[in-house]
C-alpha cells in the first residue's frame, strides 16, 4: 500500500482548502462552552492569591495566622508549603510563589482557600508580611549599566563580558562574514537605536483553575492553559508527585498567545487543595493578569547597516538588549535570530544580551522576540531605501532570502516564499493606491521559524463508521477543524464523519504545548500518520475478506479497493462497511502516531500599512492594511486569514498605544484594559489578507504555521507609515499621540 | 453592607444621612461598582436612587431641561428634544464608556464621581447647567461648576444627594459643543476635554460664550479669558488662535499615564478651536 | 450578613435567587443560576465579556448589583437561540469564522442584537463604534464586523 509519501503532494484536496464549520461552534456561540472559570466541583473553595505592594522587596516574615483563624478559611500556603523545586524549576516556583525576595509588582508571597471569595479576600487583608524594600529597576539599559539595583546576585553566566551589571543573564551571537568590511562597501551606513516598550498578550480570559487532590495524592486539575502536558509535568515536579498521578483536563482557553505557555496559579491551587482537603477554584482577575502573568520583553536595539546607493546591503549589525522581568529567559536569543532572517547577507551579526528587571517574568508573546527585533531591522532598511529615492519593496526584492541562501541565524533556507510575498504586495492594488493629505504608506517583512516538537494522535473508527480524533493540544483558534479536515480529506470520507476531540492528559503521551504555531503542522501530521494508519489497518481486513494480499488493496475515495491484478474483482468496501464488521475481523479499527515532528517550515510575511496622522494631536488612524504571507498550505482559509488579522491588529496596537507603564516607584501604572489600550473595533478598518501557498517540504499537504509570522510585521510596517505620514523618523514605540506631536513639533521647529 | 432602594427622595434622604451606615448612592454605578472592586470605597450601605420615579425623567420645563439623577446617558441621546436643544452635553454624556456604560452611566455619578476627566462636566459647565440637590436641610440649587471640589471629593454635605441636571432654555442663535482628546476612538478616559457653548447677534458675532476645560486642572476650568477670545468676534483665525491660547495659559494639568502636561496644554488649544467652530455652526443654525 | 431576596424575570422565566448585598449581577449568573455563557474579562465595564440585557437596555452585568435585579427583565445569551434555531447572528459568526477563542463571543453576540434591535440597518462605522465596548484580542474584528453586516442584512430581508 503505497501511502507514505512524505512530500508535499501536487494535488487536488477535497476537504482541505474549504471553509467547514468548527466543530466547537455551537458550543461558542450558545455560552455552553466551558472554559477556565466556567467548572465548579462539590465542596469547593475560592483561592485567593496575596501579591506584593512592592517592586523589589526582602521577605523577612510572614504571619498568617490572623487569617487562618478567620472563619470560612480553610488553607493559607507560603513558600514554605512547598519543597525545593528541581533543578531547572526553581525559577518557575519563585514566579509563582515568591521566596526570600518579591521581585516585581504583583508577586504572589501568599494563598487563601476559603469558603468564599469574600471571605478569601478578607483573610488576605489579615496577613502580615514584614517586608524590607529595596531598591528597583525597571528599565532595559539602566538595569545593565554598572552600579544599577541588582535582583540576583551570581547567576550571570560566562557570556557576559566584564562592564555590565549582574542583571545581565546572558549573552546570545549570531552571525557570518565580516561586519567591518562589508560597512566599508557600503555608500551609505545609517546607525539607529530603537526602542519597544512591553506588551501583554492581553487574552481576554484570565488564568483559571480547579484543582482537587485526594489524600492518596491523585489529583485532578481543570484550567484554560496552552498545553496541559506542560501543566501536569511542572505542578508534578512543583509538588513532588508523580506524572501520572495527576491528571490535567485543558478547558476551553479564551485566548493565549503564548502567555498561557507557563503555570501561574495551577501548582498553588493544588497546594490549597492538598492542605484543604478540598477542591479548590482561582481566577485571576484582570489586575492580577496584568500585574502578575507574562508581559513580553522590552527592548532597546541599536542597528548599523551598510547599503549600497542601488539598495545592495553591504552588511547588517544589531545589538538586541532585551530585559524579560525577574528571571532569565527573555526572548533575546529569537529576536536576534529572526532580527536579519528575511535577507541574504554576506556580512551580518546580532549580538543580544538576556536583562533581568523588576518586572512581572515574561512569557512568550506570539513570535517572542521577533517584533521588537524586525522592527528595528525593517524601519532601517525603510530608512535607507528612503535615502537613496528607492522603491522600499524593490530594495528587499534585491535582498531577499531565497531557496539555497544561507540564513543570518545559520541553516540554510529550503523553499521559502519572501520573494513571493514582495511580488504580490508590489502587484496589490493597495501598494499603488493614493494616498490623501496626512497619510502615509509603509511596508514591513516579518519571519518565524515554526516548531514542531512532540505530539500524539490517536484515531479511532467507531462501529457505525464514523471517526474520531483524540489529540492533546488544547484548540485556540480552530485547529480542531483542521484536524477533523486533514483526517477527513485522508480518510476519503465527509468532514461532518469527523470528531476531533482535545483529551486530558491521561489519554495520550506527552504533547509539546501549543506554541511555536506548530499544531497544525505537527498535530496535523500526526492526524494524517494516524488517519494513515488505520488504512492500512482497514486494508489488511478487507484482503484478508477478500482473501488476497494485503499490497493488493487500495484505499480510494473513502473505501477499499482491489488493485493490481485483482482489479475489479470485489466491489469496494467503504469506511462504514468495514468498520461495522470490524468485531469480526480483528477486533476495533485504530490509527495512532507519536512522533516529535520535524520539517516545521519557515513562514515570511510583508505587510502594508496606511495611516493618517493628525498633525494638530499626534493622533495615528489605520486607513488601509494589507497582509500577505506565505501559509505554505491553507487548511482552512477563514481561519488562516484569522491569524494573519489577528496577529497584525495586536501587532498596531503594540506600534500605537499598547505598553506597561511603571512609575517612579516601580509599581505598574495601568493594570486594567481602561489603560492598557488594546485595539477596540472602531480603531480599525477590514484587515485584507492575501494567502500565498508555497508548500512546506516537510509536511504531507505543505502545511507550514501561520500563527505567529504576523506579528512580526506591523510594528515596522505602521511605523514606516507614520514617519512617512509626518516626514519624521519614528524609533520608539508605542508611537502614543504625545510622542508623535512632539516628534512633529521637533521638526518644525527643527 | 446593605443595599437600599428607597422609592421616595426623603427615604433616601434619611438613609444618606446616617453616619453610622456610612452610605454611598448608587445611580448607574459605572464608577461606584469599579471603586468597590479596587477596594478604593467601602460603604457601609448603598441607596439606590433608580427607584425613585422622579430621579428616571427627562422633563421640558418653563426654565429648561430637567434630566432626573438616575437618567442614563443612552436615554438622553434617545431623546430628541434635548438632543436638538443641548447637542454638546448629550454629546459628552454619550462618550462615557462604552454602548454598554451609557446605558448606564448618568450625568449626576459622572459629576459626583468627581473625576478632573470626567467627559460631561465641561459641557454642562458651558451650557451654565444647575444642580438640584436634595437634604436634610431642604433642597438647593448650585451651578454645576460648585459641585466638584478636587479629585473625587465634592461639596455635598452629608445626607445630599443630587436628584437632577438642570439644563437652560436653549435661547435662540447659540449653540454647544464637546469635543475630548482620547488615544484611542473609544473607551479611553480624556486626556483633556473641552465644552464650548456661545451665542451669537444676528450678523454672527459671538455675543456671549463660556468655555469649559476638562482634564488639564484637579477641577473643571471655566476660563473666562478664552470665553472673551471669542466674544465680539466671528470666530476668525485670529480669534481661535487667541482661544486656543487662552486654553492653554489657562490650563493647569499634571503628567500622567494618559499624557503629559505639555501635551495636554497643547492639545486643549487644539480642542477648543476645534469645539468653538462646531458650536458656532450650530448657533447659527438656529437662527 | 444577611441575604437579598430577589425575583427577577430571566430568560424569559420568573427567577429568584439570593444574594449578598456587593455581588454583582455577573457573579449571581455564574455562581448562583449556574448561567456561564456571560464571562469576566475585567469585572470594570472595560471589555464587554459579561454584556447582558436589562429591560432590553445593554449593560455589563459586572456593573450592576444582583440585587438591582428586582423586578427586571434580564436577557443573557443562553437565550438567544431559539430551541436548536440559532439567532442569524449565531449562525453568521460561525459562517464567517468570526470567532477564534471563543471568550468574547457571547458579550459581542449578546451586544450585536441589542444594535441590530436599535438600527437595523447599522453602517460599518456605526457597528464598530456601538462594539466598541466588547473586546476581542483574537480576530482584529474583521470577521466579526463582517458577520453583523450580514446578519443584519438577512434579518433585513426576512422581516
Amino acid at each position: 500500500m503505497a501511502l507514505d509519501k512524505n512530500a508535499p503532494e501536487t494535488r487536488s484536496f477535497k476537504v482541505v482548502g474549504s471553509r467547514p464549520l468548527r466543530p466547537d461552534g455551537i458550543d461558542k456561540v450558545t455560552g455552553r462552552a466551558r472554559f477556565g472559570a466556567d467548572m465548579s466541583a462539590p465542596g469547593m473553595l475560592i483561592g485567593h492569591i496575596l501579591r506584593s505592594p512592592h517592586a523589589h522587596a526582602r521577605i523577612r516574615a510572614i504571619d498568617t495566622s490572623k487569617a487562618e483563624a478567620l472563619a470560612g478559611v480553610k488553607a493559607v500556603v507560603t513558600r514554605a508549603d512547598f519543597a525545593a523545586a528541581p533543578e531547572g524549576m526553581e525559577d518557575v516556583l519563585d514566579n509563582c510563589m515568591a521566596g526570600e525576595k518579591a521581585l516585581y509588582d504583583g508577586h504572589a508571597v501568599a494563598a487563601i482557600a476559603a469558603t468564599s471569595a469574600a471571605i478569601a479576600r478578607q483573610a488576605a487583608k489579615l496577613i502580615e508580611v514584614d517586608y524590607e524594600v529595596l531598591p528597583h529597576v525597571t528599565d532595559v539599559d539602566a538595569a545593565m549599566a554598572p552600579g544599577a539595583p541588582a535582583l540576583h546576585d551570581g547567576r550571570s553566566d560566562e557570556t557576559v563580558p566584564d562592564g555590565y551589571s549582574a542583571n545581565v543573564m546572558s549573552r546570545v551571537e549570531y552571525g557570518h562574514g565580516d561586519i567591518e568590511a562589508g560597512l566599508a562597501k557600503a555608500d551609505r551606513v545609517l546607525e539607529r537605536s530603537y526602542k519597544t516598550a512591553a506588551t501583554h498578550q492581553g487574552y481576554i480570559e484570565p488564568h483559571a483553575c480547579l484543582a482537587t487532590m485526594g489524600p492518596d495524592g491523585q489529583a485532578d486539575l481543570w484550567c484554560c492553559t496552552q498545553g496541559h502536558y506542560m501543566v501536569r509535568n511542572t505542578c508534578a515536579a512543583l509538588l513532588g508527585m508523580d506524572q501520572g498521578q495527576l491528571r490535567v483536563t485543558a478547558s476551553e482557553i479564551g485566548g493565549g498567545f503564548g502567555g498561557k505557555t507557563t503555570v501561574f496559579i495551577e501548582p498553588v491551587a493544588l497546594a490549597l487543595a492538598r492542605k484543604a482537603g478540598r477542591p479548590v477554584k482561582i481566577v485571576m482577575d484582570r489586575t492580577e493578569v496584568l500585574r502578575a502573568t507574562g508581559p513580553t520583553a522590552s527592548s532597546s536595539i541599536d542597528v548599523r547597516i551598510g547599503m549600497t546607493k542601488d539598495g545592495r546591503i553591504t552588511a547588517a549589525d544589531a545589538e538586541l538588549r532585551y530585559q524579560g522581568g525577574a528571571y532569565p529567559g527573555s526572548p533575546v536569543g529569537m529576536g536576534s535570530m529572526s532580527a536579519f532572517a528575511p535577507y541574504d547577507l554576506e556580512n551580518v551579526r546580532t549580538i543580544g544580551y538576556d536583562v533581568v528587571t523588576n518586572r512581572p517574568k515574561q512569557a512568550a508573546y506570539r513570535a517572542p522576540g521577533a517584533p521588537m527585533a524586525a522592527f528595528a531591522v525593517e524601519s532601517a532598511i525603510d530608512e535607507l531605501a528612503k535615502g537613496f529615492g528607492l522603491d522600499p519593496l524593490d530594495v528587499r526584492l534585491k535582498n531577499a532570502a531565497r531557496e539555497g541562501t544561507r540564513s543570518s541565524y545559520g541553516p540554510t533556507f529550503p523553499a521559502i516564499g519572501l520573494e513571493a510575498t514582495l511580488r504580490a504586495a508590489k502587484d496589490h492594488p493597495h501598494w499603488s493606491a493614493p494616498l490623501g493629505p496626512n497619510q502615509g504608506r509603509g511596508v514591513a517583512c516579518g519571519f518565524w521559524f515554526n516548531f514542531g516538537g512532540d505530539t500524539c494522535v490517536t484515531l479511532n473508527v467507531t462501529p457505525d463508521g464514523t471517526v474520531t480524533v483524540t489529540e492533546g493540544n488544547p484548540d485556540i483558534g480552530g485547529s480542531r477543524a483542521s484536524m477533523s479536515m486533514m483526517a477527513a480529506e485522508e480518510l476519503g470520507i465527509p468532514y461532518e464523519k469527523v470528531r476531533t476531540v482535545i483529551a486530558d492528559t491521561g489519554a495520550l503521551g506527552q504533547n509539546e504545548v501549543t506554541d511555536g504555531s506548530r499544531v497544525t503542522f505537527a498535530v496535523g501530521l500526526a492526524t494524517i500518520e494516524a488517519a494513515r494508519a488505520a488504512k492500512r489497518e482497514m486494508c489488511a481486513r478487507v484482503a484478508k475478506i477478500w482473501g488476497i494480499d494485503e499490497e493488493a488493496v487500495i484505499w480510494e475515495d473513502g473505501a477499499a479497493k482491489p488493485a493490481g491484478p485483482n482489479a475489479g474483482d470485489y466491489p469496494p468496501m467503504t469506511l462504514a462497511e468495514i468498520a461495522a464488521i470490524a468485531s469480526n475481523t480483528g477486533g476495533p479499527i485504530a490509527g495512532h502516531h507519536e512522533v516529535n515532528a520535524e520539517g516545521a517550515g519557515v513562514s515570511f510575511a510583508t505587510h502594508i500599512a496606511d495611516t493618517e496622522v493628525d498633525p494638530d494631536t499626534g493622533a495615528t488612524r489605520i486607513v488601509r492594511y494589507t497582509v500577505i504571507q506565505d501559509a505554505g498550505k491553507a487548511v482552512h482559509p477563514a481561519y488562516v486569514e484569522g491569524q494573519f488579522q489577528g496577529g497584525a491588529v495586536q501587532g498596531i496596537g503594540w506600534a500605537l498605544n499598547e505598553e506597561y507603564i511603571y512609575g517612579a516607584d516601580g509599581i505598574l501604572q495601568n493594570p486594567g484594559f481602561l489603560d492598557y489600550r488594546i485595539p477596540v473595533a472602531s480603531d480599525l478598518p477590514m484587515i485584507d489578507t492575501v494567502i500565498l501557498e508555497i508548500p512546506n517540504p516537510g509536511h504531507p499537504y505543505g502545511v507550514r504555521g501561520v500563527g505567529e509570522t504576523s506579528i512580526v510585521p506591523p510594528l515596522a510596517a505602521v511605523a514606516n507609515s507614520v514617519s512617512a505620514a509626518t516626514g519624521v523618523r519614528m524609533t520608539d514605540l508605542p508611537m502614543s499621540p504625545p510622542k508623535v506631536l512632539a516628534a512633529v513639533q521637533g521638526q518644525q521647529e527643527g | 453592607m446593605k443595599y437600599e432602594a428607597p422609592s421616595t427622595i426623603d427615604d433616601a434622604i434619611a438613609l444618606l444621612a446616617d453616619a453610622q451606615a456610612a452610605a454611598s448612592v448608587l445611580s448607574g454605578g459605572t464608577d461606584l461598582l469599579v471603586r468597590m472592586r479596587a477596594d478604593m470605597a467601602a460603604p457601609g450601605a448603598i441607596v439606590d436612587i433608580k427607584r425613585i420615579p422622579a430621579l428616571n425623567e427627562i422633563t421640558e420645563t418653563a426654565d429648561g431641561w430637567r434630566i432626573g439623577a438616575a437618567v442614563p446617558s443612552a436615554v438622553m441621546s434617545e431623546h430628541d428634544g434635548l438632543a436638538r436643544d443641548w447637542p454638546g452635553v448629550v454629546e459628552a454624556a454619550a462618550l462615557i464608556g462604552s454602548t454598554q456604560v451609557q446605558g448606564r452611566a448618568t450625568l449626576a455619578g459622572n459629576l459626583c464621581n468627581a473625576s478632573p476627566a470626567a467627559d460631561s462636566v465641561p459641557a454642562m459647565v458651558a451650557a451654565s447647567a444647575k444642580v438640584e440637590i436634595a437634604g436634610p436641610g431642604g433642597t438647593r440649587t448650585v451651578p454645576v461648576e460648585e459641585i466638584p471640589t478636587g479629585p473625587g471629593k465634592t461639596s455635598l454635605a452629608a445626607g445630599e444627594f443630587v436628584t437632577a441636571i438642570l439644563l437652560p432654555k436653549r435661547a435662540a442663535l447659540s449653540g454647544d459643543a464637546y469635543l475630548r482628546f482620547i488615544p484611542r476612538t473609544e473607551m479611553d478616559i480624556a486626556v483633556a476635554g473641552c465644552g464650548i457653548a456661545l451665542s451669537l447677534d444676528d450678523t454672527g458675532t459671538c455675543q456671549s460664550a463660556r468655555v469649559a476645560l476638562g482634564a488639564v486642572g484637579p477641577t473643571v476650568i471655566l476660563a473666562a479669558d478664552a470665553a472673551s477670545a471669542l466674544i465680539g468676534t466671528k470666530l476668525d483665525d485670529a480669534a481661535l488662535e487667541a482661544l486656543a491660547a487662552a486654553c492653554s495659559a489657562a490650563a493647569t494639568p499634571i503628567d500622567d499615564k494618559r499624557g503629559t502636561a505639555a501635551y495636554r496644554k497643547h492639545v486643549i488649544g487644539v480642542l477648543a478651536k476645534r469645539a468653538a467652530k462646531i458650536a458656532y455652526a450650530r448657533a447659527g443654525e438656529t437662527a | 450578613m444577611s441575604q437579598i431576596h430577589v425575583t427577577t424575570r430571566l430568560n424569559g422565566d420568573e427567577t429568584e435567587f439570593l444574594c449578598d448585598a456587593q455581588e454583582t449581577l455577573l457573579d449571581v449568573l455564574r455562581n448562583r443560576l449556574g448561567l456561564t455563557g456571560a464571562k469576566e474579562g475585567c469585572g470594570t465595564g472595560d471589555c464587554g465579556a459579561c454584556s447582558v440585557t436589562v429591560d432590553g437596555r445593554l449593560v455589563c452585568s459586572c456593573l450592576m448589583l444582583g440585587a438591582e435585579a428586582v423586578g427586571r427583565e434580564i436577557e443573557t445569551v443562553e437565550n438567544m437561540a431559539d430551541g436548536e434555531t440559532l439567532h442569524p447572528l449565531q449562525r453568521k459568526f460561525l459562517e464567517h469564522a468570526a470567532l477564534q477563542c471563543g471568550i468574547c463571543t457571547p458579550g459581542i453576540l449578546v451586544a450585536a442584537k441589542s444594535l441590530l434591535e436599535q438600527n437595523p440597518s447599522p453602517t460599518e462605522e456605526e457597528a464598530r463604534y456601538w462594539l466598541a465596548g466588547n473586546l476581542c484580542r483574537c480576530t482584529g474584528y474583521d470577521k466579526i464586523i463582517r458577520a453583523v453586516m450580514d446578519a443584519a442584512e438577512e434579518m433585513r430581508r426576512a422581516s
